[in-house]
């Protein structure tokens, strides 16, 4: 069979074809959206890139919160009663189609008079006029044309985000500074004794000790102020000699300008701040597009339908008081624990254990916050508010206040101890040397030591080695949340999988037929049953089965929560729960099975596996030989004999695991040394990420899922987690070996420094020429070891 | 007066001039998007648009 592609969107369409003004759709809702920019003269959408939209979903009644007055004050950051302004997070941002079609909005709707995209961020920023168009009215429009925002409790916090840019200010005063201060003392570099240099010098020295203040009191701060931390809890880190070296740098400067002796060193000074800073910004690669802070609020709703004598009034997830009834919509999220009312309720809990099947529930049963209902409307009453929910509770736990860094001691801060010790000793040495034969130089041997020694370069090694496979990794899909996860995740030996959702993809299952075999017309009769169904299962049944010619049933029904049952000719068939197809006791209890019967007769089951990821078994096999592996899970143990067919025996394999329980395993084992790396993937494996030294979200679409975690990897790279690893440990031994070399630099600058022979134009040569050299290394062996990685 | 006090001062005159300027162009926010303007200021041409229907006509048929 032929493809065709969905002009808008791009999907196959197989199920349902549409043509309209001689180009193919997959559906109704794409073909709105190409009327829609047709008839507005938008149609150059299409032309930027091909298939670049998404269809737009069923959302009547969603939205109804967004005409409450205190819901708009919260998302509006302008409200004036006649303009509003608005931020939305729009996840299917990813192209420069969306970009243009975000940014011509006033087309479509002239009450809209601005509106900007910030593509990282996949946000748009919509000026609207609030007198005749609503904050609703904006949000149904980009709904419409399928970009549905996502508005969730997250967005709900009061004050305005706070952008911190100091660094780039610091960095262009370092920069600003270092360039002119360059200039000035250039002229004494050379021509030493001449007469216009004499005449001058004073000034052009005055003026570079100007253009320093800022740079020592303002750009390098954070030095002195995480040195003198750093030492108030008896720690020597990198801060230390880097403040101590400024400090010596700036005062014997200014002490010598003042005394008439030389002319200072402001340029290996200012140079040194702005390099430091260079690397501190290289370092902070951020993917403003992700986050990985995320807790139960980014995905639960701002508001819920309330039900009270009949009236359904939207409101605050925060305000619903236990004994609330609740209306939850077809995919709306359940946002406190309760007690299932009426309707029919096929709860999605994908979002809290990554278990993709949806769960039945009858009216009387409870109701777990995070799940999401998947068919049709229903009420609820609620039982707990949303903090005390058993899901919230987890948030509670004190890893989430814990900063994983704090008990982290990097590369760098352990080689500057003995660093700092060395630098100091040699100074000592040689200042009690020149003491005894020239004591007039013994104060300038001091401090040349001081300021040569300055871990400049040391320094540089691992925010250039990091900060560039940081990118790398960035590249091959696989985000950290900072450099210091890569020293992490190179030091780690235990290694802990969640099994839903990340050892097993969501997409795709497989299923195996057990029983009579079925004829070709039944056969034939099953595919078009499926074809009609929108249940997940029958969709997924429906893709693993052969093709077949598409028949037009003589009657179909679906009975929601049973199954399905069509009749061709003479041939009916029931496909569905085995009670449903009239099998008096279901056999296998732990794995999901669909059953059918032909004619009354009952024929056989499909019954569904787990999926494993690709590569999974080569992944184990290459982890085992230097890591603990463990399976920590939160289903029942139906898959067992399957996975201890797949992975090396030596893997622990735990089943029924409760998110505590999750997060406790982690504990027990690090007290006893492990370093432990979990892989996970839903919000009950929240605690677990955060408990563990590095945790790793995996995630089938990076935009729109992941919990609080170190990094998220994206689930089509799973297969290359070894090799990331190894990639980290490798780094290591490149900051390693920047070291020996900054060291190289330091005996040099040393010799100098100890035989009273150090000018400020050496320092103005080595310090730069250390620095560059070490980027220039470990930029280049970082770029192999990411060649490598493709 | 030597012509060095002047040329110093305008030259630093000037260096400040960037450096404000930069301040400024961090302060509005021009630094936090770097990656949408260099999008946008392609578009400039598909704005105005004299015949819609006829680019989609000749891009199907390539």
């Amino acid at each position: 069979m032929e493809q065709h592609n969905c002009f808008h969107c791009g999907d196959v369409c197989d199920t349902e074809q549409i043509s309209f003004d001689e180009k193919l759709f997959c559906c109704n809702g794409c073909k709105t959206v190409y009327e829609i920019f047709s008839e507005n003269d938008l149609t150059c959408y299409y032309d930027l890139q091909a298939a670049p939209g998404s269809a737009p979903k069923e959302i009547q009644g969603k939205y109804d919160f967004l005409s409450k007055e205190n819901i708009i004050e919260k998302l509006t950051e302008f409200n004036d009663g006649h303009i509003q302004i608005t931020t939305l997070y729009i996840p299917h941002i990813h192209c420069s189609s969306c970009i243009w079609i975000l940014e011509n909005l006033n087309k479509l709707n002239s009450n809209i008079t601005a509106s900007q995209v910030n593509f990282g961020k996949k946000n748009v920023r919509i000026t609207y006029k609030a007198t005749n168009f609503s904050l609703k009215e904006v949000v149904l429009l980009l709904s419409a044309i399928g970009y549905e925002p996502y508005i969730s409790l997250d967005d709900f916090k009061t004050g305005k985000e706070h952008v911190n840019r100091s660094l780039i200010y610091k960095l262009g005063i370092a920069g600003f500074a270092f360039g002119n201060v360059m200039f000035l003392s250039f002229p004494e570099y050379f021509e030493v004794g001449e007469f216009w240099i004499e005449q001058y010098k004073h000034l052009f020295r005055w003026l570079m000790f100007a253009f320093s203040l800022p740079v020592v009191f303002y750009a390098g701060r954070d030095y002195f102020t995480s040195a003198y931390k750093g030492l108030r809890s008896g720690l020597l880190n990198i801060d230390v000699p880097i403040a101590l070296g400024l400090t010596v740098l700036f005062v014997r400067s200014t002490v010598e300008i003042i005394l008439d002796i030389g002319s200072g060193f402001f340029d290996s000074l200012t140079g040194l701040v702005f390099f430091l800073l260079l690397g501190k910004f290289f370092q902070q690669k951020t993917y403003s597009f992700l986050s990985f802070e995320r807790d139960y609020k980014s995905y639960f709703p701002i508001a819920i339908t309330k039900i009270s004598e009949g009236i359904e009034t939207p409101i605050q997830v925060y305000d619903i008081k236990k004994g609330d009834r609740l209306l939850i919509r077809n995919q709306e999220l359940i946002p406190v624990d309760g007690i299932l009312i009426n309707g029919k309720a096929k709860i999605d809990y994908s979002f809290v254990t990554g278990e993709s099947d949806a769960v039945t529930k009858l009216s009387g049963d409870k109701l777990f916050a995070g799940g999401k209902q998947t068919s049709g409307v229903m009420e609820m009453e609620a039982l707990k508010s949303v903090e005390q929910s058993y899901l919230t509770q987890l948030w509670s736990n004190d890893v989430f206040n814990k900063n994983k860094e704090d008990g982290f001691t990097t590369l760098t801060n352990t080689i500057s101890k003995r660093f700092t010790i060395a630098v100091l000793s040699i100074a000592f040495i040689a200042t009690t040397f020149w003491l005894v034969v020239d004591s007039t130089k013994a104060m300038n041997v001091f401090t040349a030591v001081l300021i040569i020694a300055c871990p400049c370069a040391i320094a540089l090694s691992a925010p250039f080695t990091l900060g560039n496979l940081l990118r790398i990794f960035g590249k091959l899909k696989f985000y950290l949340k900072n450099a210091s996860v890569i020293e992490q995740l190179a030091s780690i030996n235990t290694i802990i999988f969640d099994k839903t959702g990340t050892i097993t993809s969501n997409k795709q299952s497989s299923a195996i037929y057990h029983g009579d075999a079925l004829n070709a017309s039944e056969e034939l009769l099953l595919k078009n049953t499926l074809r009609g169904s929108n249940h997940p299962l029958s969709r997924t049944l429906y893709d693993i089965l052969d093709e077949h010619d598409i028949i037009t049933l003589n009657h179909f029904e679906e009975h929601l929560g049973k199954g399905i049952e069509s009749i061709h000719q003479n041939d009916s068939m029931k496909i569905g729960s085995a009670s449903f197809v009239g099998l008096e006791q279901d056999v296998s209890i732990l794995n999901t099975t669909v059953h059918i019967s032909s004619n009354n007769k009952y024929k056989g089951k499909y019954t569904f596996y787990n999926s494993y990821r690709k590569g999974l078994s080569k992944l184990f096999n290459s982890l085992k030989s230097n890591y603990d592996l463990v399976i920590l899970s939160g289903d029942n143990s139906g898959e067992l004999e399957n996975l201890k067919k797949l992975l090396p025996s030596k893997t622990k394999l735990i089943f029924n695991q409760k998110p505590d329980d999750k997060l406790d395993y982690i504990k027990y084992h690090q007290s006893e040394g492990a370093k432990v790396l979990m892989i996970g993937d839903g919000l009950n494996d929240a605690g677990a990420l955060a408990q563990s030294e590095v945790g790793i979200a995996i995630s089938e679409n990076v935009n729109v899922f992941s919990p609080a975690c170190d990094a998220i990897l994206d689930a089509s790279k799973f297969n290359q987690l070894f090799r990331y690893i190894s990639a980290s440990k490798q780094a290591i031994k490149i900051i390693k070996w920047s070291f020996v070399l900054s060291f190289f630099y330091n005996i040099i600058g040393l010799y100098f420094a100890v035989t009273g022979q150090l000018e400020p134009v050496i320092a103005a040569i080595l310090m730069p020429l250390s620095s560059i050299s070490i980027v220039v290394f470990t930029t280049v062996a970082t770029n192999i070891i990411g060649r490598k990685l493709e | 007066m030597s012509v060095i006090y002047i040329l110093l001062s305008i030259s630093i005159v000037v260096a400040i001039g960037f450096f404000v300027a930069f301040i400024l162009a961090v302060k509005s926010g021009q630094f936090d998007d770097d990656y949408t303007p260099s999008v946008r200021m392609l578009f400039e041409d598909e704005l105005v648009k004299q015949n819609p229907e006829q680019t989609i006509k000749t891009k199907k048929t390539n």
